[in-house]
């Protein structure tokens, strides 16, 4: 009898335990914030998404310039970046998608008629635009996003420390490494590529006289040049010299600021904040020629607004992003320089920007116009997963490039047939 | 359907006077207790475990991009294209791993910890509420501090500075698969976050192992220790055992949000949660692939524990004890 109520005991206890922990579990699912506000402010409600940026003042800017449009309540999410790509892409899926979103432009949302059509509210001003950003925003004639921002991205260094180690500004890869050996201390890591080193892929591949995609929709990037560059990558990663399991990410300046790395990749919007830091011991080169016969590379990154095609609003969500991003110059400015600095995309403004007519960011917009590459809207986020598994095959674990690259190949080209046929 | 506690049972009950008829209406109607006490728990399961499970059985036969509402049959295709998937098949080898080591070593850290804890003379409860209190953190809480704090690889990092003292090298923990240090910060973390939870099922077991087993063993002349350890306690405890290797193995083959947090982009540790999200759930948005993978994943999830529970006699009657 005691035995026999004991086990009882136990696996009712077990159970019950495991029950409500499960329950415990779809509770705690539940809830949480769908992102409707339910003030009832008079007319329609908008909800925009947008990435949480790291400068100060970001997040207040962007809810200052929705609090001064009237003809909407405009409801802003603000979601940490690591999850944004992942929590954007599921919410349009259901009803709960916001109306606007910022996000790079990218070919699939358009092909599965994610993203409304812009074209008459951009037309207009559309030779007010840098015409890479309404290129790279167009599919069969139609302007599908509004570009807020252009973010081109580099090398950030520390001169005192170059002066100190000897050190010229590199312009190759294979300078680049031996800057970051000498730069490399018992205190200080040479050079910080982020501790995946994704970001510095595309420039890799540029800097290699390949590309992403050809015109004509096909894989560019499968050269000899890459390969090469690929095992240079390989040989820096296991050289010691760079700076790995930082805390921050490469976005963030931080690693530079507080002197874990002479040479840091990050981009323009960093500025502001390593001149706080390090007053004027620092400077910005581009990503250097990964062979010989190469050209030096910046990608020129951004963020632009789309309108979700889905929403029950897309005519008072268009309207919005009319009224912001084309209408409202002094917002734009605001948005450009204010935090972070930004290029704006407009030429009347890049023109009369002042903030970034001296010092280093004269050097950012120069960089940005001499070296620049543009984001392909052919080239989409399983594209760039496919690459992103390739550098961690083969650069920060020793598969052969090759069969990396083939590997990735399978997939991009699967990617290719589903979007062009 | 008796809640009190089964100590009491243990005893002769009081002699009561049974009523003559017990009819008390609907409330006495053990097909309405049975609906009323299971009703909302089985509602619950409906609508957020069987309903998505059907409707990822439907998407994993169409081709479902950017949209969980289909209407291209592609019949097997999205199976064929997973199961021929490298990356796919090997995180069930990466998950056979993972599995193969984190279950036992759970197993034997909270029995462990319930021996030491359930022997203690004072402090008892604060030692048990200290090692449970981990089970309150969430996954993902304990994977930042895991990754910035304890495991960063800066020369500030907390394993950095304690090897720093003996004049070794700094270590990038999570950034360089080679060695692969990553496992060690995993199972670190999911020992940390798990042992207090099943030390608290194995606590419960041991208080109702009877003492007249001990007493008899005693005089039967068994030494305290090992040997009454290995012939009472252990066997006593196979019941609880059982459930907590299930619950380990579910758990493993669950696991994502420290694996997730703690290597992320990497092509290696990939469990199979974690392959799923990255090549089919997360940005790549192919829900019918992903789908596919996820039916693969519950069938197997569902033999692995049928198969276990055939070998260790879980849920089998009282008889064969």
């Amino acid at each position: 009898m005691s035995a026999l109520s004991n086990s009882n005991w136990d696996r009712r206890s077990v159970m019950r335990a495991a029950m409500g922990l499960a329950a415990a579990g779809g509770l705690a699912a539940c809830g949480g914030n769908t992102g409707r506000s339910n003030a009832s402010g008079s007319g329609v409600n908008l909800t925009q998404y947008f990435h949480a940026y790291g400068e100060a003042g970001t997040e207040q800017a962007i809810k200052k310039y929705a609090k001064a449009y009237d003809k909407a309540n405009v409801t802003t999410q603000w979601i940490t970046s690591a999850d944004f790509e992942s929590k954007l892409f599921a919410t349009l899926l259901t009803d709960n998608a916001p109306d606007l979103f910022e996000f790079h432009p990218q070919i699939q949302m358009i092909r599965s008629g994610q993203v409304a059509d812009l074209t008459d509210i951009v037309e207009p001003v559309k030779d007010d635009f840098n015409p890479a950003d309404i290129q790279s925003h167009t599919v069969d004639g139609k302007i599908y996003g509004v570009r807020m921002i252009d973010d081109p991205q580099f090398f950030f260094y520390r001169k005192s420390m170059f002066e100190k180690a000897g050190v010229e500004v590199p312009t190759t890869l294979d300078e680049l490494m031996e800057a970051a050996a000498k730069l490399t201390t018992s205190k200080v890591k040479g050079l910080y590529l982020g501790n995946d080193l994704h970001n510095v892929i595309h420039p890799m591949i540029w800097s290699a006289g390949a590309d992403t995609l050809n015109e004509k929709n096909e894989i560019a990037y499968h050269t000899d040049g890459v390969i090469e560059g690929i095992k240079k990558m390989r040989k820096l990663f296991t050289s010691g010299d760079l700076l790995l399991g930082a805390p921050t990410e490469s976005w963030d300046p931080s690693s530079l600021n507080q002197g874990l790395c002479a040479i840091q990749f990050c981009g323009m919007w960093a500025m502001p904040g390593i001149q706080d830091a390090l007053g004027d011991d620092w400077g910005v080169f581009p990503f250097p020629k990964t062979i010989d016969s190469g050209k030096q590379s910046v990608y020129n990154g951004g963020w632009s607004m789309f309108v979700n095609a889905k929403s029950e609003n897309v005519e008072a969500a268009k309207e919005y992003v009319k009224w912001l991003w084309i209408d409202q110059k002094e917002y734009q400015e605001d948005w450009a320089t204010s935090y972070g600095f930004h290029i704006p995309p407009r030429t009347s403004l890049a023109e009369s920007a002042t903030k970034l007519k001296s010092g280093n960011a004269a050097e950012g917009v120069r960089l940005f116009n001499e070296f620049g590459h543009f984001d392909n809207i052919g080239w989409t986020q399983a594209m760039i997963t496919s690459l992103e598994d390739v550098f961690a095959n083969s650069v920060r674990k020793d598969m052969d490039p090759e069969a990396a690259l083939d590997k990735a190949d399978a997939a991009v080209n699967r990617e290719l047939k589903k979007l062009f046929g | 359907m008796s809640t009190t506690k089964t100590r009491d049972l243990a005893r002769p009950a009081p002699a009561k006077a049974s009523p003559a008829k017990p009819r008390r209406g609907l409330r006495g109607s053990p097909t309405f207790n049975f609906w009323l006490f299971t009703g909302p728990f089985l509602i619950g399961l409906t609508i957020f475990v069987y309903a998505p499970i059907l409707w990822s059985l439907w998407l994993s036969f169409f081709e479902a991009r950017f949209t969980v509402t289909p209407d291209k049959f592609v019949g097997f295709e999205n199976y064929t294209y997973m199961l021929t998937n490298d990356d796919f098949v090997g995180s069930l080898v990466t998950f056979t791993v993972f599995a193969a080591f984190i279950v036992p070593t759970t197993w034997a850290l909270s029995l462990g910890l319930a021996l030491l804890v359930n022997r203690l003379r004072f402090m008892r409860a604060f030692f048990r509420s200290v090692f449970f209190l981990p089970t309150a953190c969430s996954y993902v809480a304990a994977s930042l501090i895991w990754k910035m704090s304890i495991f960063s690889g800066v020369r500030f990092g907390l394993m950095n500075t304690v090897l720093g003292w003996f004049g070794i090298e700094n270590i990038a923990w999570l950034a360089d698969p080679n060695p692969p240090w990553y496992w060690l910060v995993i199972v670190t973390a999911r020992l940390w976050l798990q042992a207090g939870f099943y030390m608290i099922l194995f606590i419960a077991a041991l208080q109702n192992i009877p003492d007249e087993l001990y007493e008899a063993a005693s005089i039967d002349g068994a030494k305290p220790g090992w040997q009454t350890f290995w012939y009472i306690t252990l066997p006593q405890l196979r019941a609880t055992s059982t459930a907590v290797i299930l619950l380990l193995l579910v758990a493993a083959y669950q696991a994502f949000d420290e694996f997730f947090n703690l290597l992320s982009k990497t092509t290696w540790g990939r469990p199979p949660l974690v392959e799923l999200y990255y090549k089919a759930l997360g940005e790549s948005q192919d829900y019918g692939a992903g789908s596919a993978g996820a039916v693969i994943l519950t069938v197997l999830i569902c033999a692995v524990t049928l198969l276990q529970g055939k070998i260790m006699g879980f849920g089998r009657g009282e008889e064969s004890k």
